[in-house]
Formats: structure tokens, sequence, C-alpha cells
């Protein structure tokens, strides 16, 4: 569930209100969003895909909260990580969209299946 | 449903839809491609929601030619459907797919391959998604984000000529739109499984259509599981393509990647803890994983688990009827209901036509939703050619349910939770039994009286609550009409599939459930439309 919002990056631009599919965010009185029903949290990432500050840090247990610890957050350089992996923004050239192999590597491991246990794998042909 | 508030807003429409998801976009751009005045109304934001945004989906992708490659498509999908898939339908949508799919590269990116092809069919979720939002507003459609349609609006003929929602990041202002001609594309439901992207889904779009008069087809085939790492909702399936798996003592189990490995997993996990390694994942995809999945590493990373190395503890999440395959009865791929002027593409619609009495996951689902979405908004912009709205502003009526008796406060939270605690468990949606579903039936039935008779019914959480709670008692109804073990639906009183019972089953109604065979002649409502424009 999503757990920080970090005042000193958020630019409050909105887009997180906006995006958020599950309404979890409203826009608060000092300006900056607020986290106002965390319990309705998705855990879907797309707040922090959306936030160019990389001000957002959604913790992966979609069942319990857990206490996160802001200066390690920062210092871990996972902000914005799932951003520049998906190649938005100005990491467009830097990380290509390789959604493509999904299907190799499904089809590799059904013939890989097939095989007697231990002999090697290869996944991508290659030429 | 309760008296409108004079500030609501209201808006005219050729075709409203309803759900922007894969099949809402597709159908909201096919039918301002007709020449419609469209609205798209979403639950949360057109771009980000339902489950196709947080996901990957691999299309179903067959290229005409050479034609025996369709024709050994269809015929293995129609052999693999169990009798409950029809070839002519699986053509319509390979077709459709195959035109229509490419025609977003003005606003998606298609992947091209180590070999320099471009790959249309495996397109990333947040990036098709936001691809279709920038489509349908360049198509001058009107996007209501945040909106939820709470209820549908009949013509005095019965006719559906609109629907009511509210604006719940405007003070959860009403809203009404009176169109010509209305299309559900609002999901399927995991019943609250952490399914990812699937929380919103609750299937709003099967109640809004029960209640207008239509019927379900296929809603025993919910029992569809996907594996994540436990406490996660990661239900993204590649890497575990090569996974290992291990049981609370450190031994390995024998789960070969194959068809029956959800089975085996789940009655692994009813013995204890399964925990789980990525080692055997070939090094060259290790090195590519975050660039393929970017979310699927993420979620290890944050935990400092190392999935190469570490063993970690999975789960299985319910699908429901999203990787499962019931929904809404359609008449031809065109999404026509029993309802004239109403439409249903995607998870909304029963896709046992197209993907039989098995997933449809992994491809069949999202060439439904594309080719559904396509073929509903077109024919729902025909049918609005022939309806002159903003004339019947205050001849529309609400056919959201009322309540029976006296309202007084339901608990919606305990109820959403008891719907979970019948749909999730293995020991009641996956491994079925007769008693075990008659029990499931009284419970859910018990939650139906109390909440038909005393909820009242104008919020999104009751919309939702009553939603969930009709689809899982159409759900457990044919699981228990269905005395035999077919595709994803599994009797363990009746293990074996009975070549007599390949047949469809109808389900529907709100305060008596019934479910019936599909009839060889079903009434088809084209002609019925064609009476109402
Ligand atoms: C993790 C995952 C991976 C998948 N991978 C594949 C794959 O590889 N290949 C494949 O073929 N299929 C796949 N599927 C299935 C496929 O994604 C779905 O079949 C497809 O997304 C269905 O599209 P849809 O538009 O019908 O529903 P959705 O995409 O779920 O959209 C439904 C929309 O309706 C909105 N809505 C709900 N209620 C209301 C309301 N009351 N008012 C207004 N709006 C409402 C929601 O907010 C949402 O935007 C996958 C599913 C999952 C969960
Ligand atoms: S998207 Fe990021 S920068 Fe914009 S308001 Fe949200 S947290 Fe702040
Ligand atoms: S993770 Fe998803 S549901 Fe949760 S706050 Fe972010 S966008 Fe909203």
């Amino acid at each position: 569930m999503i757990e920080l919002i970090l005042a000193d990056r958020c630019t409050d631009c909105g887009t997180c209100i906006e995006v958020c599919p599950a309404n979890v965010i409203d826009p608060g009185q000092a300006g900056l969003p607020v986290l106002a029903r965390v319990e309705d949290c998705q855990t879907c990432f797309l707040c922090e895909l959306y936030c160019q500050a990389d001000a957002i840090y959604v913790a992966p247990d979609c069942d319990r909260r857990v206490d996160v610890n802001v200066e390690e957050v920062v210092a871990s350089g996972r902000l914005g990580q799932y951003r520049k992996h998906s190649g938005w923004d100005e990491w467009a050239d830097r990380f290509p969209n390789e959604q493509w192999l999904m299907e190799t590597v499904f089809r590799r491991a059904g013939e890989a299946a097939a095989q007697p246990k231990g002999a090697p794998l290869d996944v991508i042909e290659r030429k | 449903m309760a008296s409108s508030p004079p500030e609501e807003l209201s808006i005219n429409a050729d075709v409203l839809i309803v759900g922007g998801g894969m099949a809402g976009a597709w159908a909201a751009t096919s039918a301002a491609q007709a020449g419609a005045k469209v609205v798209l109304a979403d639950k949360g934001y057109c771009g980000t929601s339902g489950v196709t945004a947080a996901a990957g989906p691999g299309h179903w992708w067959v290229p005409p030619d050479p034609p025996a490659a369709r024709d050994a498509a269809v015929a293995n999908r129609v052999a693999s459907g169990l009798g409950l898939g029809e070839a002519e339908w699986m053509y319509r949508i390979l077709d459709q797919t195959w035109r229509t799919l490419p025609t977003l590269a003005r606003y998606y990116k298609f992947g091209v391959d180590d070999e320099g092809r471009v790959n249309y069919r495996a397109v990333r979720g947040p990036e098709y998604m936001r691809a279709l939002r920038q489509q349908v507003l360049s198509h001058g459609v009107t996007i209501l984000d945040h909106s939820p349609v709470l209820e549908l609006l009949a013509r005095s003929d019965g006719s559906i000529g609109g629907v009511r929602g509210q604006r719940r990041q405007d003070g959860g202002r009403a809203y009404q739109i009176e169109a010509g001609a209305v299309v559900l594309a609002a999901g399927g439901t995991s019943f609250l499984s952490h399914l990812l992207g699937s929380w919103t889904n609750t299937g709003d779009g099967y109640l809004m259509a029960a209640e207008a008069g239509a019927e379900m087809s296929g809603m025993e085939f919910t029992a569809a599981y996907t594996i994540a790492p436990a406490h996660s909702t990661m239900t993204r399936t590649m890497a575990y393509a090569f996974a290992t798996y291990y049981d609370a003592d450190g031994h390995e189990l024998d789960l070969p990647f194959g068809p029956d490995q959800t089975i085996r997993l789940a009655r692994a996990l009813q013995r204890g803890p399964v925990y789980c390694s990525l080692h055997r994942l070939p090094d060259n995809i290790k090195a590519r994983l975050h660039t393929i999945s970017p979310n699927v590493p993420l979620v290890f990373d944050r935990w400092g688990i190392d999935p190469y190395r570490d063993r970690f503890e999975i789960t299985l999440h319910n699908d429901g009827t999203i990787r499962g395959i019931g929904g809404v009865r359609v008449h031809d791929v065109d999404g026509t209901t029993s309802v004239p002027g109403l439409f249903v593409a995607g998870d909304n619609a029963s896709r046992e036509k197209v993907a039989g009495a098995i997933s449809g996951g992994g491809n069949v689902n999202s060439a439904w939703a594309l080719s559904s979405g396509v073929f509903a908004g077109r024919a729902a912009a025909r049918v609005a050619r022939g309806v002159k709205t903003g004339t019947s502003r205050f001849r529309l009526l609400g056919l959201g349910r009322e309540p029976r008796r006296r309202v007084q406060t339901v608990d919606l939270t305990a109820i959403r939770a008891s719907v979970r605690a019948e749909m999730h468990p293995f020991d009641k949606n996956l491994f079925r039994t007769g008693k075990g579903l008659a029990a499931s039936a009284r419970a859910l039935e018990g939650l139906w009286t109390e909440l038909a008779d005393h909820d009242h019914t104008g919020t999104i959480a009751s919309r939702e609550t009553a939603a969930l709670l009709a689809t899982a008692r159409w759900s457990v109804a044919t699981a228990a009409t269905r005395n035999e073990s077919r595709g994803l639906h599994r009797r363990e009183d009746f293990p074996s599939l009975d070549p007599r019972s390949a047949n469809r089953l109808l389900s529907g109604g709100l305060d008596q459930v019934w479910v019936a065979a599909d009839g060889p002649s079903a009434t088809t409502g084209t002609g019925q439309l064609e009476a109402a424009s």
C-alpha cells in the first residue's frame, strides 16, 4: 500500500490524485496531497509511475501496513525506480520496453518442462 | 434509488460507455469513429483503472497468412474449450484484433524484437492504457474520471436510455447521462482478492445488467487462481515459468510447469506454506526482467529478497470472472444483450464462446476485450442513431434496486468480508463439492436478505457490495447445478466430465437466483433493439 509522499520532493502537481484508480489521495489543506484512504489502496504502483518528482513510495505489502523509514527509502534509490525501468519521461532512451520477450520466455519454459531435468536452458535463441 | 438533488449534473450523449479499461476504451473509440457523440464514465481514472493497466496483456494473435495457422489455432481452442467455445466467434476476434491493434501505433510504441520485427501482440499495461486514453480523447470523447456509474436508466418501453452516477472527486455530486445506447464495460470481479489491479472491479456491470433484465452465462467458471509472492498483488506469472517450489521443511515439491500447476500448488498450500525460488530463470532473462516487466522485480527489491537465491513465500489470488470466464450473456459478437439498448464488452461479458470452459487469460481475454469493444461501440452507435436523446429526461426510470423494508444500518464491510470468505478459499471455490456449495449458498442468501431488506441504495459502497454479493450468488448457484467437472469448474464429488453436459448455463435474478441451460434457439435481442430505436 502507498506509505509515503515526500513533502520535500512533491511539486503539488496533483497528478497522483487524478490517476490513482482507487481514489486514495486527496488534495491537502496545506497544498500537498494527503493519503486519505490508504485502506483502499490496491498496491498497483501506478501513482509512482506517474509522479515525475519521484516523491511517492508504495510498499509491496497489500494486506498490512508497514513502517517505512523515510531516510532509508531515500537512500535506497527505490524512489522513481519503477518510472525509470519503465523508460518513462527522461528515461525513454535508456530503458527499452521489452514486454515482447514474455512470450519467448513462456514458450521456452514449456519446451524446457518437456525436456529431461538438468538439460541446459537457453531462452533467447542466440544467433 | 434516492431522489436526485437539484445540482445534479446532466449530460446528453449518443453512446455512453461504462468503464474505461481496455474494452471500454476501444468501445469509445469505435463508437466515436462511427460518428457518435460519446461519453465514457469510469469509476477510477481511464488510463490506470482496470486489470490491464497494471499488467501486460498478450493478445491472441495469429496472422491471416497462412490461413491454415488460424484454422489450427481455432481448432485447438475449440478442443481445449471443452465444448463451450464457438469457432465462428474465435475467427471474428482473431481477425478484429489483427486489424485493430496496430492502429494504436500513433500512441503506443510497439516493441521491436531482437530480430528487428515489430511485436504487436504483447503490450505493457500502463503504456497501453495511457495510449488508449490519448486515442479516446483524440476522437473527441468526453471522459468522466472518478465517476462511478451507480444505475442504469430505462425508457418507458424498457430500453436503456442512460445512467446515473456520482462524481466522487466533486463532493459526490450526482450526475445523469441520457444516451441513445449504453455499453457496459465495467470489467469482471475477483471478489476483492488481491489480484493486481482488480480492486475497483466489483461486478457493478453484472448487477446493473441483471437489474435491467439481462442474464449471466458461465458464472460457474470463477475458480481461476494466480500465483503471487505472499502479501503482494503481483499476480504476473512469467517469472514463475521457471520456478522451483518447496514446502516449509525445505523439501522440493513436484510442481512441474504446465496446466495442472495451479491445482497442485493449491493442494500444497492447503497442507502448509509454500516457498519459491526463481534461480532456474535463465540468466539472460534475469538480466532483462526489469525491462520486460518492471513491476515484478520491484516487489522483491523493496523487500530485500533476491528471488534468484532466496526462497520467498507464495500465495494464490482468486481471479473470479477476470481470468475466469463468466459474465453477461451475449447474443452475438456485437455484445448484444437481451435488453434493448444495452451492450456489453470485455470481462463484463461472458467469454465462453471465445475461451470455452478454460481461462481466457494470457491471450483470448484481451483479444475479446479489444474486439468486443470495437464491435459493441459500433453497434451502439448504430442503435443510437435512431434514438432522439434530450427528450426523455424526466421519463427515465432508475433501475437500481430499492430496499425492501425499513432502511437501517447494514455492515457493508462485514458483508464484503463474508463474500471473500465464500469465494476465495480453495476448499470452497476451487475444490468444490455439492455440500460445500449448498453451505455457501445459504450463507450468501442470508447476507442478501439483510442487504436487500435494509440497505439504503444510493452510495458507491452499497452498490459495490450488492454487486459482489449478487455475482457470488450466481456463481455458487451455477457451480452447484453443474454436476460434473469441466475446465475451470472442478467438482470433487463429480470429478469427470459428463459428455451430456456440454451446454452453457445461464443464471440471473436478484431476490430469487435462477439457473437454466442455454437453449439452442436463443432469442436474439437484435429485433427488439430495432423496435426500440
Ligand atoms: C495480472 C493480469 C494479467 C493479465 N494478462 C493477460 C494477458 O496476458 N492476456 C490476456 O488476454 N488477458 C490477460 N488478463 C485479462 C485481461 O487483462 C482482461 O480480460 C481485460 O483487461 C479486460 O478488460 P476490460 O476492459 O473488460 O476490464 P478492465 O480492464 O478491468 O476495466 C474495467 C473498468 O471498469 C471500471 N468500472 C468498474 N465499475 C465501474 C462503475 N460502476 N462505473 C464506471 N466504471 C466502472 C473500472 O474502473 C475499470 O476501469 C490479465 C489479467 C490480470 C489480472
Ligand atoms: S504526482 Fe508526485 S509531485 Fe505530483 S502531487 Fe503527487 S506526489 Fe506530488
Ligand atoms: S498504489 Fe495504486 S491504488 Fe495505491 S495509491 Fe498508488 S495508484 Fe492508488
